[in-house]
């Protein structure tokens, strides 16, 4: 019996493992065989994705619902450019060296505040700080560049091993970003399948299920939480240090509440009660939102209305739905 | 009188305004939550949407050449006007969700925030919509050789005026006593032959209401911009958080705190102004969990 459930497990593990192989291989192939533009927009999309990983520790397996993701995105372009601006490398491991422990720092202090509430308070407390933080990089313009911004040239990648100058230099800097952001990517993703697979993340879940009995079995909720909280954090701020060499520029719009919510937008339309939900729903939205900027002035307004019908309707986004699909097909045949 | 004196009232005359329109704010955020236990983050929007029809009303009032004392009817109908879109938009969109994971609500007035905000885009574009036509009716009055715009004390008036009539209507009607049976317990209510679902429309339209009389009455001395509605709800959630969410008291004591914080604010460091808001609802908040005088 238990060598069954063994067996039965390894094999679900296994089926996994070979799925996630075929999409890794497609995803290195395919520089091979689109344009830049499109190279560009997978980045996005990968970008997006692990800002939604982050973001989804938080609400899909903590149970809160965080309004303010944008600050901590935000807060890692901006160290980005900062770091630009005054120290000088164009390094991109020397931005993730400094910026990484930045926005796990700022994470940290923001999330000591924010988990000493729940639901409406916790998501009124974290939309608040953010758009402190907005108004602050907007205000403190001899900084922070105002609404203007601040640049941030194309970076050097593996110790300067690879730098990009020339006629053709973008090009190039975007096929090997490409591969660069894909390998973090899935360093990230298999992290993030760690964390919610181990003791930690199963509490965690234990806590969202019911907070009471996990605090009769003498866990310490608001410290696990908290550590949620710093995690979920610095992922969604590793994609902002990841973002902006590719934008080139950062300005105030990624710390604005509207960013925030197009990361809990993401992380709906692909489901945020399954592990795979954030990361499909990063790509479909990056494809998405282009197109209806492109397509109309009033994007904003499409995503609010496939917001509101995607609550109502599909709950569990496109892969949660995919997965009903295949159940029930499964159990016809 | 001397200089600084004539400064200080008029600086005090400010805070009181801006409690006002924050007050009728919040208090209708606090409504809300108090009866139907939902926050409606598009409240802030439903606000901008009354500052929007009002001076849109006005402008089309000007245009055709109606007298400009008649033109002070409109504040009404553009707080009414948004009261009805919550009466459209309580049963529509908000009722499937009183019995689903709170997350759900957030999102779906989320997405209200997102679709709101761009519709008053596109009906009224980019450019400020301004009515100070209204504010010009009005005499400027002299307070210690400064002038002082009379539609201020208007303005700060309708403020007293709501909250007692708020306060009347809760504690000494039969409605009344009917919002807070439901809001204590609401399958008593109904089980006592309320009509739960009517009362649920009536107080997400009142509070719908005081949201869109607040942008009517503001719309006059500041135009109608985008994006409004956004700061007005993280400041409508600073004084809930001060006050109590769900208490009237609360909304109260919380927006005049926070007006007189902010025109300090704006007066002796006005970068750090909204940090300095949100430094005293954290306070507040690691002290005082529930607010002032919040119950929930």
């Amino acid at each position: 019996m238990k060598s069954d459930i063994h067996s039965l497990r390894e094999r679900s593990l296994l089926k996994l493992v070979a799925a996630a192989a075929l999409i890794l291989l497609i995803l290195i192939l395919v520089p091979s065989l689109v344009g830049t533009y499109q190279m560009q927009l997978l980045i996005y999309g990968l970008v997006t994705a692990i800002a939604a990983l982050g973001f989804n520790l938080l609400l899909g397996y903590t149970g809160l619902l965080s309004f303010g993701h944008s600050a901590y995105f935000g807060i890692g372009a901006y160290t980005v450019a900062l770091v630009v601006q005054h120290l000088g490398p164009h390094s991109m491991e020397i931005y993730i060296l400094i910026g990484i422990p930045t926005v796990a720092i700022v994470s940290a202090l923001f999330g000591y505040i924010c988990v000493r509430h729940t639901q409406i308070f916790f998501g009124i407390l974290t939309l608040a700080i953010s758009q402190v933080v907005y108004s602050l990089v907007l205000k403190l313009y001899w900084v922070t560049g105002g609404s203007d911004g601040l640049r941030v040239p194309r970076p050097s990648l593996l110790l300067g091993l690879l730098s990009f100058s020339g006629p053709r230099g973008f090009q190039q800097f975007v096929t090997s970003y490409y591969y660069y952001v894909l390998a973090i990517f899935v360093v990230c993703v298999i992290f993030m399948w760690v964390i919610v697979n181990s003791p930690f993340g199963k509490t965690l879940q234990a806590i969202r299920d019911n907070e009471i009995r996990a605090r009769f079995l003498g866990i310490r909720i608001r410290r696990f939480r908290w550590i949620s909280f710093l995690i979920s954090g610095t992922f969604t701020g590793l994609a902002g240090i990841l973002w902006v060499p590719l934008n080139g520029l950062t300005t105030p719009d990624v710390l604005y509440w509207t960013f925030s919510g197009e990361i809990v937008f993401t992380a709906l339309l692909g489901g945020f009660r399954n592990f795979t939900g954030p990361i499909v729903g990063g790509m479909v939205f990056t494809y998405l939102r282009t197109y209806a900027v492109a397509t109309t002035e009033y994007w904003q307004l499409l995503l609010g209305v496939v917001l509101v019908t995607l609550v109502l309707v599909l709950p569990t986004g496109i892969v949660g739905a995919l997965a009903k699909v295949g159940q029930s097909l499964k159990g016809k045949s | 009188m001397g200089g600084p004196v004539a400064i200080l009232t008029i600086q005090i005359l400010n805070s009181l305004l801006y409690a006002s329109v924050l007050f009728l704010i919040a208090a209708g955020l606090s409504l809300i939550f108090g009866v139907m236990r939902i926050v409606n983050l598009a409240h802030g929007s439903l606000y901008a949407v009354g500052a929007y029809v009002t001076a849109w009303l006005v402008g089309r009032g000007i245009a055709l050449g109606v007298p400009l004392g008649w033109l002070f009817l409109v504040l009404p109908v553009g707080a009414l006007s948004v009261a009805l879109i919550g009466i459209v938009i309580e049963p529509l969109l908000l009722r499937p969700f009183y019995r689903r994971a709170e997350e759900y609500q957030l999102l779906v007035t989320f997405g209200l925030i997102q679709i709101l905000e761009d519709l008053m885009r596109l009906i009224w574009g980019g450019t400020p919509l301004s009515a100070d036509a209204l504010m010009d009716t009005l005499p400027i009055i002299r307070i210690g050789g400064l002038l002082y715009p009379a539609y201020n004390l208007v303005v700060i008036g309708i403020g007293i005026v709501a909250a007692v009539a708020l306060w009347a209507a809760i504690y000494h009607t039969k409605f009344g006593v009917m919002l807070r049976a439901t809001s204590q317990d609401r399958r008593m209510a109904s089980a006592l032959g309320l009509n739960v679902g009517l009362v649920y429309v009536l107080a997400f339209g009142i509070g719908c209401f005081m949201a869109g009389l607040g942008g009517a009455i503001v719309v006059p001395t500041q135009a109608a911009v985008l994006g409004m509605g956004i700061d007005a709800l993280v400041i409508a959630f600073v004084v809930v958080v001060i006050g109590g969410l769900g208490s009237l008291k609360g909304a109260l004591v919380g927006a005049v705190i926070v007006s007189f914080v902010r025109t300090a604010g704006i007066q002796f460091f006005p970068e750090l102004e909204l940090a300095v808001l949100y430094l005293i609802a954290a306070l507040v908040l690691l002290v005082r969990p529930t607010g002032l005088f919040g119950t929930a």
